[in-house]
Parts: C-alpha cells; structure tokens; sequence
C-alpha cells in the first residue's frame, strides 16, 4: 500500500495526543495532578492540539472535506466512522474538562476527574478504531492481523507516556514513575511489533494469481499486456511495493533506535534528576518520534494488497 | 468484519439515493459510416448539445451487425483531438522546422493551381499523386486520370498487394476485404497470418459464432495474441515459410488422396495442356485451337476438346501430342509432380517451418476429414454456367483466411497461390462452408483492366487514356520504353515489379529525390504518414524528404502538397498543407468502384455524412480536389461553359458523376425514381434514401446465387447486367498462371521488350506458374549466421496505425510498446522482463524494452506496430511514452536489398507484384548494459503549429 | 445504507466468456464512452496529451499467459466490478455513498455523498473501484443502471454498453439469481466461477473458462490415412494417378 504522508501523520500525531490524555486523566483521577497547576492545562492543551492536527490532516485530504461530517452516520457497520464518531464524541468531555480548567481551576475536582475518566475512555476506544479500520480489512493480509489494534494502543500510550514523562521532566518534576511506565510501554510496544513481524512474515499468502483469474488450473499465472501501460489508481494507490531487505532495515531502526533505545534512556532519565535527566528524555522523545514514524510508514510500505495478484504478483 | 458482512442489516430502498434511470443520452441520434478504421462499419451518433456524447454500433449494418470495435468507440476523443489541423498551411522555415504561415483556402488553392497547372500544361507525370489510408481511391484516381499523370496509386504496395493478385489472379477473388469464411456453416477455420484485418469486426463477430458452434479454428502465425489466443490449436510457425507448411498440407492431401476431382475438373484449368517445347517461344503455355479455345484431353475419345466443354472427362496426366507435333501435358501433372516433390514431405519442412512432420500430417488429415467426410449440402437448387441445374449445392465446410503474415513478405505471391492452391484442391471456394468471394467480386481472372501510361499515354493538358492501375498478362501489358526503363515514378509494372497491381508508393519518395527514372516537380500525398510509421527506412525518407540539390539549392522533391486532417510526423514535411475534416464533418463514398463493404451474401456500399459542423478552418479533401481540378480546367470537371461540374462538391459528385453509362459511385437507389439498383441514371434524392438507410445500402443476392458464384450462370448474368462482371465467359480458376510463363518467357529472349540481363535470372526463377516455395530475400541476402532473428509487427486491436496515438482513451492502453522475446530466447540471453536491448538489422539499430513470452515463435521478435512516435507529433506532450518507450521497426527495415554482385540493389520487396516486404526483417539482439532507459534512435522533436492542447 | 440488504430481489451482473474474449479493448473504451457522459460523468483522464496519461476507467482489459511451453495458453481477462453479494466495499463505507441496491443488487456510489476516503477501494479484492482524482469521487461500474432501466432508449438496447459493444459476443448480462435465465444456464452449462471465491465476497458476475484446446498436446495420435487403393505399389505419383483414373472413369 501506498504510505501517504497524511495518514501516517494523522495516526501518529493523533495517536500520541490520545495516550497523552489518558496518563493527564489517570494523573488528575489519581490526584497526582494539583488541581490548581497549570501543568495540568498545558498537558491537556498539548495533548489536543496533536490530537486535531493528527483529525484536521487527514480531514483535509478527503476528497471532500466539506462533507467529512456524513463520515459520522455509518457507524453500524463502519468502523471508519466509528472512529470519526468517537473521536467526535471525545472531544466533548476533553472539550469541558478543559473549559473547567482555564476557568475554574481547583475547583469541582471530582467534575474534572469524572470528566477525564470519560475521556481516557473516549481517547482509548478512538485509537482502538483506528486500528479496527485497518484490522477490517479482508484484502490487506498484512492489516487483517489481531494484533494490528492493540499494537495501535501500545504505541499510542508509550508515545503519550514520553510526552508524559518530557512534560513533567519540563515542568521540573522527576517523573521517576512515569518514566518507568513510558519505558515498559515502549518495551511492550517493540515486543507486540516484533509479533506482528513475525505474524506478517509467516503468514501463509494462499491468494493466488491463479485464484484471482480463476485460471489457475491452467498453470502460472503471468501478465502479457498489462491493461494499461502507464499505472492507474490502483497500482498507485496499491501497487507500492517495498524491497525485503530494504524493509529489515527500517524495522531495526524502529525496534531499536526507536523503541527499545529510548526505553533504557527514560528508564535512566527517571532516576536523574535535572538537566541531564531532562535531556536524556529529549533524546528518547527525538528516538521514539522516529520510530513510530518509521514503523506507521512500514505499516503501509509492507501491506500487500490482494489487488497486486492481476498486476503480476504471484501470491498475496 | 466478515461476520458483519454475512449478516447483512435490513437496508430497504426507501433509504437509497433516486437516480434517473432514464436520462435520455442524446438530443439526436444520426446515422453514419465509422472511420477509426477501414472496416467501414455502420454507427449511431449520440449527439448532445451539439457535441458528440457516444456513438455505438448501427445493428441495420451488413459490415458490424450492431458491435463495435476499441477504436470506434473511442471516435469522440479522435474528433476532439488537440492534434486536429486547423487552417491551410504554407512553410515558412526549411522543411522539417514546423515553421508555418496560417493562409486561407483561397491563397491555398491559387498555389496548388500555379503548381499543378504549369505541370498539366507540359509533362503531367512531373506530379505524382500517392495516398494512404484513402478511401475514394475511385475519386482520386479518376482526379489522377484527369490530370493526366501515370503517377497515382494508394497505399496497396506496401500493404497486402501480394494478396490481393494472387487471389485476382487464380479465382478473380481474394482474401482481404475481397472474401470472408462462410461464418455461418464451416467446421473448420484455418488462419493464417491475421492479427485484425480490415474486417476487424466481422471477423470478430465470426470466430464467435465459430466458437459458439463448436468448429475448430487454427491459428497459424509466429505469435499468439489474439484471434490466436482464442484459437483451438495455435501453430507457432516460423515466418516467411507457411509455402512450405502449405506444400506439405498439400502433399499429404495428395499422397493420401483427398481431392475434389469433381471441382478440379469443373471449375479449373487442372486439365489444360502445357505445351512442353523447351527453348520455343511458346514453352508453358497454355495448348489452344485456331479460335484461341484452351484444350484438354477427351479420356473417352481422345480428342483434344475446348475446357468449356459441358461434363468434360479430361485426362489429368500423361504426355499429349499436339496437332503440331509439339508435346503437352495436363497441368495438373505439374502440379501434382511439384507437390508430390521430397521437398514438401512433412518431414523435410517440419524443421524449416518449426513444426513436427505428424502435427502436419494431422492437420492435413482434419482438413480432409471436414471437407469430405464432414460434407454438407445445402437443398438450394441453381444452374451453372453451361446451364446445367444442380439440386444440391455441396459444401466443403472448411474455410481460409490469410492476410498480411503471408503477404508482406517477398515469397507472399506464390505462397498466397499456394494457398488458393489448397482451397481448390479441397473445393473449399464458393462452396456452403468454405471461403466465400463477395460481389461484385469475382471477376475475370485477372480483371481485364491494363495499366495505362506507355510511352506515348502522357501527353500535356490530356486526360489518360485509363486507369493507371490494372493486371498486366504479359510483357506488352508493362509500362517501360524501348530499352526497358520504367515509366513510373515508383517503377511499377516495370521489370522491377511487372504485376505491381497496387503500384510502389514504397518506392516514391526514395525515386523522386534521386531522380530515378525522372525527376518530378510535386508529390502530392493524401492521408499516409510516410515519414514515419509507412516509411520503411525513416531516416533515409527524411532524408530524401530534405535533400537539396547543390547547384540550384533547391529541393530534390522541389515541391510538396499534403492533406492530412491530423498533425502528422508527414506534416511539417511538406510545402502546402490542405487540412482535412474528421470523418464526422464530410461526405464520404465507399463505393463499389473502390473498395467494397459488401459482404458474401450480396453488394453493399455507404456513405459518410456530416453529423456536426467543423469548428476550424479545414475542407473535406474530396471537396478540394474536385475544386482544384475545376481550377486546372479538368475536362470532366468542367462545363463548357468553363463552369464547375459538381457546383455541390462531392456530395454533387457522388450522386451525379457516372463512370460508365448508369454507373455511378453509389449502386442503391438509382434512376430518377430510386428504384434501380446498380445501373440507372442519377437520382437526386440519392443521398437522402442512403441517410435514410442508416448511410448504407446492401443488396442481398437470392438464395440460389448466393454460391459457386464463379460458375453460376443466374449470379453471373445478374454481375454481368450490372457491370461487376466484363464479359460472360467461363470462370476458369487457375491452378496453372499462364501469364506469369508469358514473363519467364520474356526472360528467355522470347518477347518484344528486351529484358535487362539483371532481371532475367530472377524473372525465370519466381515467375513460375505453379507456386513454390523460396527463402524470403532478405534471408537469402544477408548474414544470418549475424543475424539469426526474425522481426515482425502486429496491429493493435485498439490502434489504427499511426493515428491511435492522438486519442486520449486509446493511448492510455498503451502508450508504449516493448520487443516481445520467446523465453527460450530471452534465457539464451540473459535477458529478462523490462531489460532494455539493441535490436539490430543490416541497416541499422533500435534501442527498446522487451517483455518474456512463451506464445511466440523461438526464432522470432515482435512489437506492437506504429506505437512509436516522434516527439512533438500528435500534439503530445514531447516527453510522451510513445516518443520515450515507443519505437519502430521501420527504422530497421530496408527499402532496397543488400547490393547483390554486378551491385544491381533490388527493393526489398516481392519480385512478381512489387509488395513491400515488412515481415522479412531479420535481426539480432543484444543486452543494452548500462544505458538510459529511452529508445533509440530518436530525432529532432516537431514543433506543432498553433494548436490547442487538450482538446476536451 | 452501507447495511446490505438482507436479500436482493434480482442479482444481474455480466457472464465473461473467457474462451471467446480476443482481448479487443470494445468493452473498456464503450465503458468509458457511455459512463463519462452517464451515471458518474465524467470519468476524469488525467494528462490525457502529456507523459503520463492516466484515467478513471471501469473496466479494464488484462492479457494473460498461463502455463508453460506447448501447454501454456494466451488468456484475455476483462475486469470489472462483480457487484459482490457481500462486499465489504460497501460496509467499510463512512457514508453511506457506497450501496447495493435491494432491487437488482447493483452496488453503487453515490457521488453527491461521497467524500472521498478510498476505504472502499482499499475493501474491493478486485480492483474494481478507481478514485476520480479530479472531483474527488469514488467512481466504479454502475452495470450502466442508465442504460439497462432507460425508457428512451430502443428495448434491445436496455443492456449494459460494454455488452453491447462485445463484436465476439463474449460479455452476456442477466439475473444470475434466476436459475432458469439465460446467463444462469450459460454459467451452469460453462462450469462459470467466481474470482477469489476464498475471500467470501461472493460475485454475482461469473467467468466462463477457457475451453480445452484440441491441439498436438491433446491430439490422439493420427490414424493411418486411409488410401483409396492400398494395395497398388509404386511411388505416391504413381498411386495418385491410379486413384484419379480410377475415380474419372467411375
Ligand atoms: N486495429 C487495427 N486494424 C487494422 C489496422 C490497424 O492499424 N489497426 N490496419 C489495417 C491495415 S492497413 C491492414 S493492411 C490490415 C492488416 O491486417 P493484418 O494482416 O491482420 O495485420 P498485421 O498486423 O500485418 O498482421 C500480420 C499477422 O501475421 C503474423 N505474421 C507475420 N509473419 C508471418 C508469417 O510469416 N506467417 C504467418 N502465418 N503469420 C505471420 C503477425 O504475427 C500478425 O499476427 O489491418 C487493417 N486493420
Ligand atoms: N513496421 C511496419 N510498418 C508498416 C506496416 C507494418 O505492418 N509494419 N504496415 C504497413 C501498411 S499495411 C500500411 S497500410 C501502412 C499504413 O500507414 P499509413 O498509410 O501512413 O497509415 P496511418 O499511419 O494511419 O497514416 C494515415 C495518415 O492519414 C491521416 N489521417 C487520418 N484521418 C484522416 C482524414 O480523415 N483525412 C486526412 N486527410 N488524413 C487523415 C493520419 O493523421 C495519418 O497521418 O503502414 C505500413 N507500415
Ligand atoms: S472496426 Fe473500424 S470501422 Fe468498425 S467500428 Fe471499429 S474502428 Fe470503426
Ligand atoms: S469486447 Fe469482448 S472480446 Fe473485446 S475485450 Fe471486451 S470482452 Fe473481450
Ligand atoms: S467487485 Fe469490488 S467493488 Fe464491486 S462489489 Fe465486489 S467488492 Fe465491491
Ligand atoms: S470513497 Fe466514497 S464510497 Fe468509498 S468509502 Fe469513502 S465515502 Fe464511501
Ligand atoms: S456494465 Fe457498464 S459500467 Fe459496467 S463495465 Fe460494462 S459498460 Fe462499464
Ligand atoms: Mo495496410
């Protein structure tokens, strides 16, 4: 499949901004947040600003974005437009929790905490959607794995925890704890990752080109003239195509520099104090940016799409 | 999901969106004649507000019967074409810069007058009239007659010329447009080298009806794509040696004798007597009585009895003395001798023509088994032409068809008689089931049409006496002078090319820059692209098309006037550029004087008409020619008064020009009330009752003519009254060529005309008049050892030629066109899918990309014909596919033959009709390492006049 | 609306026979003739003049090599929207701009709804839907729902263009949910098959496989060919002039 920058960006970005809210709502439920620090607000802030740019970039890329609210009416069988439903739904606790919080801060804490409570809630079935959209679907072997949705939570929840973490390291704090869960996180993340891998990579590709012609029968199945010698949507929408070894680099990169790496820096970070502490909790932050960037953009790199069978692949 | 999926909600209609379900798709529908091709088929235009909307298959038509074919229903996106001309042009820069003057019709015309009539008035053969893909030729080349020049033909040399005489020449028929398989009864369809046809459609309607049924169709041809692909049994032979395959079909037919006797002696010249007097001036030709009677062999009494004779009993074989002593032999001997010959045994062809002796035989024995064990007869009864009635009419229901595999090459004469050969041996022409000639063929075997234009034929300011193209049946028939030099600009009916019944338009710009025979003052073309994709040797034709002469610095070709309705890679060669209407603009006339659109089953012929208005500057050609010629005061073109002839322009032509007294271009409706159907006087309602008819008009033939029309007295009688047929004498096809004898006669000193020494060998050699096989020339003259690859084209079914390109819908299918290697070839080499190779010739070398195939010959190369295109023509983007991935094969392909001893260079053409010799390319091929991906050789991009891109 | 109907009261769709298919390309420029000015007009082309003309289209036309050496054949393979009883082109849909009609089970896009996500074309197996870059829209075969239901054209005409067009009469279209309609008898008698059968889409169009070819690889070897008069000897010139005597003076 073909990786386009918007989707990659909207999941990724969107993504961190729903884990972010849910370590702010698990803090301010916990009370671990003061009612009356700010730190609070800019977190919540932050956290929706990644949120809508991750909502608006893909928005903006339909090919109508002036009827992206029609999205909304599926939901009984779409899970596209369940995810836009909740991601619409989240927004009105998140919405009200931060209105509390710049006006009336300190007060009705229990308000605030049911509040964030729903929208932890929200944010963690959004993200879970997300990955449904992708789960759900019965031509992209590659997509249509079990993992695909709690490897889209993970990622979510460790990018969010490194935030976490960079924000209270920022606002002078510790982080001791956080840093530790955003490490596990992270270790998780890589382990459900290095699943999926595995999974994709032993896969049985029973789709056949024979299957897909119905001529398989006859013997191998092998394009003469192609239908149209210059690619259509299809092949440019479906027929990227990315080299074996090519993609074990990436996958390195991402297990490595960006997830397991940046779990040793923060699991460090949480017990260093100051300057030093702060900065190694950048480094980890930069590493996992990259890393999740890679791993969504591989994501689609490596999906295969059934289509490719009439456009010459053998298997699917 | 898929749970979800099988559990489907309760969605009710209510819910979905109202669509307008009967939206109507035109304001108006009009009927007229397509034009994306030369099948001619009937169509329906939607329009809607005044624009083209769709154009589907008209089901009232005889050619299309309702289908449509790739290209005509991509026809709105050629009639919208960017690539359009838009005004008349006058070149400013040096020919090839594209540097025009827009000029009106008014200053066009007065310089095409200025040039034409300075020719007219002293030597009309300086002007040379040549065209492509024409289809008024009986306009043109009544308009060339006119002018009095010698020097017209159309684009036939280059095409299936081969065909076309070899057909004419043994049953007055032919393949091509001129025949077609009896669709609705034959069991069994052997094709030999077909990729489209010019009966795109109904060859397509055909195989289907043939598939429906269950008959066998056999696909002979190198590669399998295609009616191939859909073939029953696809032979992958080696090109150029179907003779061979051919002789061994009939040698095993032959030795396990399975021949029509009956027809043999019925409807043949099998039992003629040769005359065997080796050195005398009548050696192998045909015995003949004082009143000129051809004789055979009475094997009751012995006498020698006219082959006219009703219910004759030849003898087939044997020596016979003739009353002068001189000995003879039935020309069936011969022809059983070659046949039987060890060289046509399956197992000596098999490996020549990469089959296996037993397929041969098999194949042999299934062409038997359905011609005589699966015999059919129809309860039809008719009379013959001794006036015999038969009740029955017998059908050998196994049917040929051939086309250009067989006659673009240098042996496609013979191999094609061959052909005919073998339908004669089976009775397999005209009978229920097998070939089928349709009217107003067949005619006299050959048409009894001679080529004007001898010494003596031009003269200043005078019409010709005939047409310049006809069927010469012996020496004194050719167009040369005392010492034998060709009178022709392009050398036909020389001894170059004595039958070239098409004429060499191959030949005519390469003779006209070097003056050989005589230098002319204008070449005049008419929609062919001969810089480009009609050329053989483009480089050398741009060349040619260029070259000056030192001294004065004038162009060798000093003037050159074109009518092209496209920018064209010809386009910014020429001088004068007279641009053409789209074939949805004018009036056109596919008539019977030309090429038919008749089918089996009676004659038909059509119209175009215009369906919406022209939105530039541009004439129907017809309309301009016939303007010129009254502007050069063509006698048939006007009045005494000096006024115009056809004030109406063509359309006033078509209904009242008569050819012949009641023959006109148009055979329905005429005489004043409309009621007459071939000869009649003019009706000026003519065109209405065509519009009317959905632009076309068929005249089905009655049951009892509708076969054995070669020897069906009701049929003849009828073709006679109307014209179509010369003369009511007998039919008689010829298994033995007599005239092709009567020119090796001349080889041997035994004619007027002396025949130069260069000639003689090779007159001697391929003027036999029973077909052999030979080694096509190329695979004779060059090194094959260096060049041990046959190279070949295909027609797209989606493509026409060169004009395809400029299509919108059509090039996005393939705008392209990879070398296609047989796999054995490509591991050979190392090659694989999406390498780029250098494919060379003896001429030259073409960089391209190439894809695997297992359907394809082993010794063979392919591409898809005329995808390749210069950049900037087309009005494409110069960075197109077509300019950067698409190539020809013509760059490779040579015009003349490698210099042979006594350095005389033949054209790389075939010896007895002059046909241009396309398939008899050979070839190597190299791995093209670490070069840039884009074909070679590429030339200066054209710069097109001022044009809007994107026409939609 | 992207809820299937439970049932559909009729399943047209096409039969491809592709035994007769030559690969002619009717089928795929009528398409795009008739629906760039139907249903989902227009069908955008983009660069249609330039270096890399690329279209929307419906149907389009494959070639095919199988097999290998003397058994490997040449299979033309038209391809268009099967109009799926359960595709999840249309579950997967936001919008509810991609249905399939509870009268006659056309699935459809709805281009005044559509926004334009693509979803539905990453959930077609078969490459079926192409996105019209320029308007935004998902545009697919509509089995020419303007055709086949429109009053203001001729009756025999009330069929899909593609079908219409076909000059080898390889494209038939009929209700495949009626067992005793043409197409379904064709499909019986044909042994047609669906494309992909294992993704439980189930197509309403069917394929008709290529016929077994009667060629030297299927060929039963020659039976010895009969001879009028076996028992003359001498050379095959000599027998064949025996034979024609014999046969003239019968
Ligand atoms: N779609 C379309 N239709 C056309 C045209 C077009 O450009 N496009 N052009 C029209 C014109 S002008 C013409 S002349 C006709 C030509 O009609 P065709 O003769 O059908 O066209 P070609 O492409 O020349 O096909 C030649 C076929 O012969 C095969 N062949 C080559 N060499 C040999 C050989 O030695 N033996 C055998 N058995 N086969 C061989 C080739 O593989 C090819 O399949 O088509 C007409 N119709
Ligand atoms: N390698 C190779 N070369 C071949 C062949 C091959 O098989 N292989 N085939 C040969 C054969 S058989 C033929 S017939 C030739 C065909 O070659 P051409 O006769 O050159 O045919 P086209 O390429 O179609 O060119 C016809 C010209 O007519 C113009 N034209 C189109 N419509 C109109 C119109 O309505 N009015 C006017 N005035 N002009 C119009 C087009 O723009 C184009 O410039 O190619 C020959 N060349
Ligand atoms: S075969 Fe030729 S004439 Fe007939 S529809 Fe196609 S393009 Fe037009
Ligand atoms: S029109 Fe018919 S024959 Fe031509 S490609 Fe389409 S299905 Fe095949
Ligand atoms: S073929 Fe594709 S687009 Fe058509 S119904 Fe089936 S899944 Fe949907
Ligand atoms: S592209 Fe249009 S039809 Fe397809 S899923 Fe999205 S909204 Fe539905
Ligand atoms: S049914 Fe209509 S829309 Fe569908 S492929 Fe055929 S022509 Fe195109
Ligand atoms: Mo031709």
């Amino acid at each position: 499949m073909n990786p386009a920058y918007s989707v990659i960006l909207f999941t990724t970005a969107s993504g961190a901004g729903y884990g972010l809210l849910v370590y702010l709502a698990v803090f301010v439920i916990l009370g671990a947040i003061l009612p009356t620090d700010l730190f609070g607000l800019y977190g919540l802030i932050l956290a929706l600003a990644l949120v809508t740019t991750g909502l608006l970039s893909s928005t903006l890329h339909l090919g109508h974005p002036e009827r992206s609210w029609r999205a909304l009416s599926q939901w009984q069988t779409s899970w596209l437009s369940r995810e836009g439903v909740l991601a619409v739904a989240t927004y009105v606790p998140a919405g009200l929790w931060l209105l509390l919080a710049l006006l009336a801060p300190g007060t009705w804490w229990i308000v605030s905490a049911f509040l964030a409570l729903l929208t932890a809630i929200g944010a963690l079935a959004t993200v879970w959607s997300t990955g449904k959209i992708y789960q759900s679907l019965p031509t992209i072997r590659a997509w249509s794995q079990s993992v695909v949705p709690p490897v889209y939570v993970l990622l979510a929840l460790a990018t969010g925890g490194v935030l976490m973490t960079l924000l209270i390291k920022l606002n002078g704090g510790s982080g001791a704890r956080t840093s530790i869960i955003a490490a596990i996180l992270l270790l998780a993340s890589a382990a459900a990752k290095w699943l999926y891998w595995r999974k994709i990579d032993n896969m049985p590709r029973t789709w056949t080109a024979g299957a897909a012609t119905g001529l398989g029968s006859l013997g191998a199945v092998r394009p003469l003239d192609p239908p149209h010698t210059e690619p259509n949507f299809i092949m440019r929408e479906m027929g990227y195509k990315i080299a074996r070894r090519h993609a074990e680099k990436l996958r390195f990169l991402t297990l490595g520099a960006g997830l397991l790496a940046p779990a040793a820096l923060l699991a460090l970070a949480g017990s260093v104090p100051g300057a030093p502490g702060l900065l190694a909790t950048v480094i980890a932050a930069f590493g996992v940016a990259v890393g999740v960037l890679t791993e969504r953009w591989l994501f689609f790199a490596e999906a295969q799409h059934v289509v490719s069978l009439y456009y010459g692949a053998q298997q699917a | 999901m898929q749970q979800k999926r099988d559990e489907p909600g309760a969605a009710s209609a209510l819910q979905e969106p109202h669509i307008d379900l009967s939206r109507a798709s035109a304001d108006e529908v009009k009927t007229t004649t397509c034009y994306m091709c030369a099948c001619r088929c009937g169509i329906k235009v939607h329009l809607k507000d005044g624009r083209v909307r769709y154009i589907e298959g008209n089901r009232d038509h005889p050619v299309n019967q309702g289908v449509i074919c790739g290209k005509g229903a991509a026809g709105i996106m050629q009639h919208y074409a960017p690539s359009r001309l838009r005004t008349p042009l006058l070149r400013v820069g040096p020919r090839g810069s594209g540097e025009y003057k827009e000029i009106g019709w008014e200053e066009a015309l007065g310089i095409a007058t200025g040039w034409l009539s300075r020719i007219r008035a002293t030597d009309p053969k300086r002007l040379a009239f040549f065209t492509g893909r024409d289809q008024s030729q009986s306009l043109t080349g009544w308009w060339a007659m006119q002018f009095g020049t010698p020097n017209f033909a159309a684009h036939g040399g280059f095409c299936s010329v081969n065909m076309a005489a070899a057909g004419l020449y043994t049953f007055g028929g032919s393949f091509w447009e001129f025949g077609e398989p009896d669709w609705e009864h034959a069991k069994y369809l052997m094709m030999f080298g077909v990729a489209e046809d010019h009966a795109s459609n109904p060859i397509k309607i055909g195989l289907g009806k043939l598939k429906a049924r269950g008959a066998k169709v056999v696909v002979v041809n190198p590669v399998r794509t295609g009616y191939g692909a859909i073939a029953d049994e696809w032979v992958g032979i080696k090109p150029g040696t179907d003779g061979l395959f051919v002789g061994a079909l009939i040698h095993e037919l032959l030795r396990t004798q399975r021949i029509d006797l009956d027809y043999l002696v019925r409807y043949t010249n099998a039992p003629a007597l040769v005359i065997e007097n080796p050195g005398a001036a009548n050696d192998g030709l045909l015995a003949r009585n004082d009143q000129g009677a051809i004789l055979v062999k009475d094997r009751n009494t012995g006498d020698l009895i006219d082959i006219d004779t009703p219910d004759l009993a030849p003898v087939l074989q044997g020596e016979v003395a003739l009353p002068d002593g001189t000995r003879a032999r039935p020309a069936f001997e011969l022809m059983v001798r070659r046949f039987l010959g060890p060289e046509y045994a399956p197992e000596a062809v098999a490996a020549r023509t990469a089959m296996s002796a037993d397929q041969i035989r098999r194949l042999a024995t299934e062409l038997a088994e359905a011609a005589f064990d699966q015999a059919i007869t129809v309860d039809q009864p008719w009379t013959d032409w001794h006036g015999r009635r038969h009740e029955k009419m017998v059908g050998r229901p196994v049917a040929f068809h051939a086309m250009r595999g067989i006659s673009a090459h240098a042996n496609g004469f013979q191999t094609c008689r061959m052909l005919h050969i073998l339908q004669i041996l089976l009775g397999a022409i005209e009978t229920p089931g097998s070939f089928r000639i349709k009217p107003p063929y067949p005619k006299s075997i050959p048409p009894r049409i001679k080529p004007r234009g001898k010494p003596g034929d031009v003269k200043p300011a005078t019409p010709l006496g005939g047409p310049q193209l006809g069927f010469p049946t012996g020496p004194d028939d050719l167009l040369i002078d005392d010492n034998g030099s060709p009178q022709r600009i392009d050398t036909a009916y020389s001894w170059d090319a004595p039958i070239a019944a098409h004429g060499l338009m191959h030949l005519v710009i390469a003779n006209a820059a070097n003056a050989d025979p005589y230098p002319i003052d204008t070449l005049f073309m008419y929609m062919a692209n001969m810089s480009w994709n009609s050329s053989m040797n483009v480089p050398a034709v741009i060349d040619h098309l260029t070259a000056k002469d030192e001294k004065t610095g004038e162009y060798k070709i000093p003037r050159i006037i074109y009518s092209d309705a496209y920018f064209s890679e010809m386009v910014p060669y020429a001088d004068l550029i007279l641009p053409d209407t789209t074939y949805l603009e004018r009036y056109d006339c596919i008539s019977l004087l030309d090429r038919p659109i008749s089918d089996a089953d009676g004659p038909a012929d059509a119209i175009r008409h215009p369906v919406v208005k022209p939105d530039r500057d541009v004439r129907p050609f017809q309309d301009v020619l016939l303007d010129l010629g009254w502007r050069l005061a063509l006698p048939a073109l006007t009045n005494a008064d000096g006024s115009r002839k056809f004030p109406g322009g063509y359309p006033d032509y078509i209904v009242n020009h008569e050819r012949g007294p009641g023959v006109g271009p148009l055979a329905g409706w005429r005489g004043k009330d409309g009621e007459s159907f071939g000869k009649g006087e003019p009706n000026p309602n003519q065109l209405d009752r065509y519009i009317a008819n959905g632009g076309f008009h068929h005249h089905p033939l009655p049951d009892d003519q509708r076969y054995m029309k070669f020897a069906n007295r009701g049929y003849m009688e009828w073709a006679h009254s109307k014209g179509f047929l010369e003369s009511m004498d007998r039919l008689v096809m010829q298994l033995y060529c007599e005239p092709l004898q009567r020119f090796r006669l001349a080889a041997n000193g035994h004619a007027a005309a002396k025949v130069p020494e260069s000639h003689r060998e090779r007159l001697s050699t391929y003027f036999d008049p029973i077909p052999f096989w030979y080694e096509p020339f190329e695979g004779q003259s060059v090194d094959t050892t260096k060049f041990p690859l046959h190279a070949i084209t295909q027609r797209p079914m989606h493509m026409y030629h060169s004009w395809g390109s400029q299509n919108a819908w059509l090039r996005q299918i393939t705008a392209a066109n990879r070398l296609y290697v047989a796999r054995q070839l490509a591991e050979k080499k190392g090659l694989a899918d999406d390498d780029w190779v250098w494919l060379s010739s003896h001429l030259g070398r073409v960089r391209c990309q190439i894809k695997v195939m297992e359907g394809v010959n082993a010794d063979t190369v392919w591409t898809w014909n005329a995808i390749g295109k210069r950049a900037g023509a087309w009005n494409l983007d110069p960075a197109a596919p077509e300019a950067t991935r698409g190539f020809l094969l013509n760059h490779l392909i040579s015009e003349l033959l490698p210099e042979r001893e006594g350095g005389f260079r033949f054209a790389n053409a075939d010896p007895v009709t002059g046909q241009a010799a396309w398939y008899d390319l050979r070839v190597s091929i190299e791995k093209a390492v670490n070069e840039p991906h884009v074909t070679s050789p590429r030339f200066e991009p054209l710069t097109p006049p001022s044009m809007s891109r994107g026409g939609r | 609306m992207t809820a299937l109907p439970a049932t559909t009261k009729k399943k047209l769709g096409l039969v491809i026979d592709l035994d007769t298919c030559v690969g002619c390309h009717a089928c795929a420029t009528s398409c795009k003739e008739w629906n760039t000015g139907g249903y989902s007009a227009p069908l955008t082309d983009e660069q249609p003049y330039g270096a890399d003309p690329h279209g929307t289209w419906l149907n389009r036309v494959h070639s095919y090599e199988v097999g290998t050496g003397a058994q490997s054949r040449t299979v033309n393979f038209p391809r268009s929207c099967l109009h799926c009883e359960t595709p999840a082109c249309v579950t997967v849909c936001p919008t509810g701009a991609s249905y399939k009609r509870a009268e006659d089970g056309i699935v459809l896009v709805n281009p005044d709804t559509c926004i334009g996500c693509k979803l539905c074309s990453w959930a077609c197996p078969y490459g079926a839907r192409e996105y019209d870059y320029k308007h935004g829209v998902m545009k697919k075969c509509t089995l020419c729902i303007d055709r086949i239901y429109n009053e203001t054209l001729p009756e025999e005409d009330r069929q899909p263009a593609c079908v219409r067009a076909c000059p080898t009469g390889a494209r038939h279209f009929g209700d495949l949910g009626d067992a005793s309609s043409p197409v379904s008898k064709l499909v019986a008698e044909r042994g047609g098959y669906d494309l992909l059968p294992e993704m439980n889409f189930k197509p309403t169009n069917k394929y008709l496989p290529p016929r077994p070819k009667r060629d030297e690889t299927t060929a039963k070897p020659l039976s010895t060919p009969r001879e009028t008069i076996p028992q003359h000897d001498g050379s095959p010139t000599e027998r064949l002039f025996a034979w024609v005597d014999k046969v003239l003076s019968a």
